[in-house]
This record gives C-alpha cells, structure tokens and sequence, in this order.
C-alpha cells in the first residue's frame, strides 16, 4: 500500500500521543485547523485541545514555552509552520534549548522536537521557501535532522522523541506528498546518513528535497554509464562524516547538491570536509549544485531555475566524472 | 507588626545579598570575578520578600541579575560563589558563571541573560504543572526592560489565555540598563500592559519588604486557587551601576543618593528595633552571621579547581547512558 510522507509523519505524532502521554504537539494550527501542510489533521479530535495545542501566532513564545514544558517533564513537539518563520524563534532555539546544558554544567537536558517546513517549489516567494537547515546545523547543543523518505518521516520523528536532546527536524515541502510502497513503519535513527545507492563512480551527497533528484539523475546517469552513489546525510548536526569519506575513497569523486544558497552552506561544510579527510583520494575538484543566490522568487520559472535540479546535477556529474588532472 | 521568626528571616536574607554583592564588586577589582556582573544592590527587599511567600516546590526563573534569588532560594553561596569564579565547584560548573546559576535540586530555572528570554520558559513550566495536576507555581522575574520585548507579550498572552500558574515578578528598576523607562515606553505604568491580557496585577513599594512579601503571597494564593497568572510590580531602584562596565552617565548623582535614603534594609531594620520586633543584639547576630557565611564561600571558591581543559566539550549533549526513560 503507498504511504505518503505526510502520513508517515502524521502517524508518527499519533502513535507518540497514543505511547506517551507526556507528548503535546503545538504549533500554529495544528489543531482546528490539521496543520498548515495536513500533517495533525484529526489529531486534536483524537487527543484534544490540551495536548493539541492551537498556539497564537507567537514563534517566540510558543517554542520557549516548549522548552519550558520540555524542562517540566513534558514531551512536547513543537510545530513552526516554515523554516522562515522560525527565525522568529531562534532566540530560544540557539540562545536556550541550545545552551542550557552547557550553561548549567550539565543539569538540564531538553527533549524538545522542533518540526518545520523548509524549501521552495511551490511558488510560495521569498518568505516562504528558503532551506536555512545550514543556519541551525552550525549550533553546537541541537541535533538537525532532514528526514528525505517516508520511513524516515515516521521513524526519525520517532527516533527524535525517544532523543534527550533538542532535535530540530527539516521536512521539505516538496516531500510531502511522495509516497512508497510499505508494509509498516517504525523508529529508525538519528545518528547518521544512508547510502541510498550505492555506485562506483561518483559520490552524491545531498538532504531532504534534493534526494529525489539526486536519485533521478544517478538513474539518467546511468543510462550514459555513471554509476553514481548517493548518500542522503539525513542528520545534518551532528554531520556523518564516516560515511562520506569511505565513500569518496572508494569513487574519488564528489558533487554536494543542496538547496541552500552556496555561500556559507551546508555543501561548503562538507566539501571542507571532504577535502580535510579524503583529499588525496579525489581525483577531481569536489562540484556543488546549490540555489542561485537571490530570495526565492514567485515566478514559476524563475524558482525553478533557481533551485537544484536534475539537470545541472547531470551536468555537475558529468563534468567532475570527465575532470582530469 | 511583623513577628520576630519572619523579621529575622527578611532582614537576614537581605543583609546575606547585600554583604554578597558588596563582597562581588570587590572581588571583581580583584579579578577574581569576571564577564559582567550585576549586583542586585537597593533591590534586596524584592527578591527576599517575594521569595518568602513560594513553597518549596515552586520554581523559579530568573534573569542575569539573579545571585540574591540563587541565594535566597537554598543554593549555598559557596556553590555560587565558586561559580563566580569559574570553578568546576561552581553551580554550573563554571560553564555559566555570573548570569548563569542554575540548581535542578531547587527547581531555579536560571540565570537568563536575554532580556525576556525566562519568560516563555516559565510558561512552559507552569504548562507541565498544569498538564500533569501539580499544584505548583513558576515565579518568573525579569525587569523593566523586559516589558518592551515580544516575549514578553507573547508569554503574558499565553499564560492567560490558558491561565497558567506563573507568577509575574517585574523588578522596575526604572532603567534599562541606562535607559530610563519614560524614555523607552509610551505606557509607562506596567501593570497596564499586563492587564491588557486580563492578568490581575497589582503594584507595590519595592523598598518595602513585607509589601513585596504581602504582594507576592497574594498573587501566589491566587493561582494556586486556580485563577491564572498573576502580575506584581516592584517598584525599585538599583543603587550601583548596571554592570561593573558601567559608568552610569545616564541618572544623576542626587537620584541615586535620594533612593539610597530609602535603602530597603536601613528601613527594615529601623521598623523593627523600633517596635521592638528585633534587638540590636539580633541584628549584630544577623551581621555576624553573614559575615561567617561569606568567609566561608570565598575560601570555598578560592580552594576550587579549575575543570580539565581535556573536558572542554562536555555538556553539550547528553550522554547516551544518561536515558531520560
């Protein structure tokens, strides 16, 4: 039966709610109205409104009194409608669920999960469509992760809840409505990355909306007789770096495709990482396919070039596997 | 009349701040304590009054200006006071120091270093407490400068919409920083603005301890008879700089010595020798007392050791053995 990766989330906060009843979920319409993208649609009639909690619309707020409710022996998941929006949070987010560990010798740990919407593609403008998840990978004391299948979309959520830890998790809009055939799903991991395929040629590394596309062009690419490996980081603080390298020993090659601006990204950490850890195994300069570096526009056509596509990670591809020294 | 038991408690929680602060400032021109520092002096009456009228269940959040209420909560000073000095004996560690105390054992939630920045946390607290049937109150103290940030009404708004057990403590200092609050605030009475969110407030002389005490109790018996979040304003004055940085450019010299006329201790201490509720010998008790308790935290946090740098990066997470179940 095809499961969508908004149902695989959907049921993962329901089967929380159900397992532990310390868990709430808040945010802003996740309640009356089922959440701005559908993901706690018939959550408050099952639970009711005082563990599906309709916020105000008070980012700041809302996600300092999860972390309050988190000290207080709560569960809670705290729902931040799009990743724009929560820089409205980020006070609380960086300067306490952060840093109350560290600031309190230890004392405290904050079992917080912070959910939200990220990415662009759907004509959703400047406000509404960026992937900062590298702005959030950069805080020392948070755990970022980027579930990018429906197995992922339930199980890590799962696995972020059982985490004693803030875990900040990036569900790309473009995914929720893919969907796999599959028997029934469970808690998976958030401790590192996944080869999603395997190949000999070229190392792919990529996140969350990309790894759709990074795997339609290592199909493409196939056909033309690269064999390319795609790994999906999935957790992006803190970064698998095992996985990447012993990777990357094994093709020589890399192209990092992220949908966050090149300057300052996520796609810069791990090519620094690449080239700290395997440089003398490349045998060609490390290519990244990042987002144009404009706020994201409206026009159809414009955000679509813009953002990474299969296209120019063929293109990429092609030009690292055609590099010579 | 007040009777001799609390009398003495009072005036001895406020000579134990007084002695501590006065003791700080000087350790600081000794570079034994640095960063900033914010020393409570002239406000002492606020933190022992309020703090007399919580049980001991109750929690406490609190801002960078927060060694009285450490204090006077139950953390010894020997803990605090090593922390001052970044010893691993401290509170925290010596990870947080000044503005950072923090004791899970006595549920005193920080040391919060972002103006409004407890706030939000407070609710949170009172939230679990109301989630889970405990009958608990959250006592969250920031200053005037607080009421200008979005936090604030952002928690205000929540903690009364779902009337929550916080108890509102607004230290008006009248600056801050160096700001003064008429030339920071078009509503300069703040009881307004907390009503605004239909939170009962009242507001009282900050040099006055039993009014503090009277006020705090009142709005304690309130939300624990279930009526919601409860606002008082202390209406005080800081008698020393904002930090030990600051040259206080900003208020004139007679201001500062016409509020030290009503130095909450002097006049504490005045009623009670004069309607006999205390002997001069009860305060010499007092004083020497105090003077034993300091000598003693400042040899604890001299004869402290600094952390191994080898442990630099601990705290940031928590461990994995350490299960939160």
């Amino acid at each position: 039966m095809k499961t969508t990766y908004r149902s695989a989330v959907h049921d993962a906060m329901r089967d929380a709610l159900n397992n532990d009843h310390r868990v709430v979920l808040m945010g802003e319409d996740v309640g009356r109205y089922g959440g701005t993208y559908a993901a706690s649609k018939g959550l408050l009639e099952e639970f009711g409104p005082q563990r599906v909690r309709d916020t105000p619309l008070s980012e700041l707020g809302f996600v300092g009194v999860g972390i309050g409710a988190a000290l207080g022996g709560l569960r809670p998941i705290v729902e931040i409608m799009t990743v724009n929006f929560s820089l409205l949070a980020l006070d609380q987010i960086v300067n306490t669920a952060a840093a109350l560990r560290h600031m309190s010798g230890g004392q405290f740990s904050v079992p917080i999960v912070v959910r939200m919407a990220t990415g662009a593609g759907r004509q959703l403008a400047a406000q509404h469509s960026h992937s900062l998840e590298g702005w959030y990978a950069h805080v020392p004391g948070i755990k970022v992760v980027a579930p990018a299948t429906v197995e992922d979309g339930y199980g890590m959520l799962a696995a972020a809840l059982a985490d004693p830890d803030p875990v900040v998790i990036f569900e790309h809009v473009a995914l929720y409505n893919t969907s796999t055939d599959v028997d029934s799903l469970t808690k998976t991991d958030i401790s590192g990355a996944a080869v999603r395929r395997s190949g000999t040629d070229v190392t792919l590394v990529t996140y969350g909306g990309c790894l759709p596309k990074a795997l339609d062009a290592a199909n493409e690419l196939s056909l033309n007789g690269i064999d390319c490996e795609v790994i999906d980081l999935r957790v992006l603080r803190p970064l698998d770096d095992a996985t990447i390298i012993e990777s990357v020993a094994k093709t020589h090659r890399a192209v990092v495709i992220d949908e966050a601006w090149r300057t300052g990204s996520l796609a810069g950490e791990i090519s620094a990482r690449i080239v700290e850890g395997a440089f003398f195994e490349l045998d060609a300069p490390i290519a990244r396919v990042c987002s144009a570096e404009v706020p994201i526009p409206y026009a159809k056509h414009l955000e679509q070039a813009a953002l990474p596509q299969v296209d120019k990670i063929v293109a990429a591809v092609e030009t690292t596997v055609g590099a010579r020294p | 009349m007040t009777d001799a038991k609390l009398a003495k408690r009072l005036l001895s929680d406020m000579i134990r701040v007084r002695r501590m602060e006065e003791k700080c400032a000087e350790l600081y021109g000794e570079t034994k304590i640095r960063g900033f520092l914010h020393l409570y002096v002239g406000e002492e009456a606020v933190a022992a009054g309020s703090l007399s009228a919580l049980q001991t269940d109750d929690a406490v959040v609190a801002t960078y200006r927060e060694h009285a209420h450490a204090l006077l909560r139950g953390m010894p000073m020997t803990s605090i006071m090593a922390e001052m000095f970044g010893k691993q004996e401290g509170c925290s560690r010596g990870r947080g120091g000044s503005m950072h105390l923090f004791d899970t054992a006595i549920r005193f939630y920080g040391g919060n270093a972002i103006v409004a920045g407890g706030l939000p946390l407070a609710v949170g607290l009172a939230l679990a407490d109301a989630m889970q049937n405990r009958n608990r109150v959250t006592a969250c103290y920031f200053g005037d400068g607080a009421v200008a940030e979005g936090a604030f009404h952002e928690s205000l708004n929540m903690a009364a919409l779902w009337r929550l057990p916080v108890l509102f403590c607004c230290e008006n200092n009248m600056y801050a920083m160096g700001t003064a609050l008429d030339r920071a605030q078009s509503q300069t009475d703040l009881t307004a603005k907390a009503a605004a969110y239909n939170v009962p407030t009242t507001a009282v002389d900050g040099m006055d301890v039993i009014a503090c005490r009277d006020a705090a109790l009142a709005g304690a018996e309130a939300i624990r008879s279930g009526g919601g979040p409860f606002f008082v304003e202390f209406r005080t004055y800081r008698f020393r700089a904002h930090s030990m940085f600051d040259p206080e450019l900003y208020r004139d010299k007679a201001e500062v010595e016409e509020w030290k006329k009503r130095d909450p201790i002097r006049l504490f201490a005045e009623k009670c020798l004069g309607d006999a509720t205390l002997s001069a010998d009860d305060v010499t008790a007092i004083e020497s007392e105090s003077t034993r308790e300091l000598d003693e935290a400042v040899a604890f946090a001299e004869a402290g050791t600094w952390e191994s740098i080898d442990d630099l990066e601990r705290d940031v997470l928590t461990p994995t053995a350490e299960a939160l179940g």
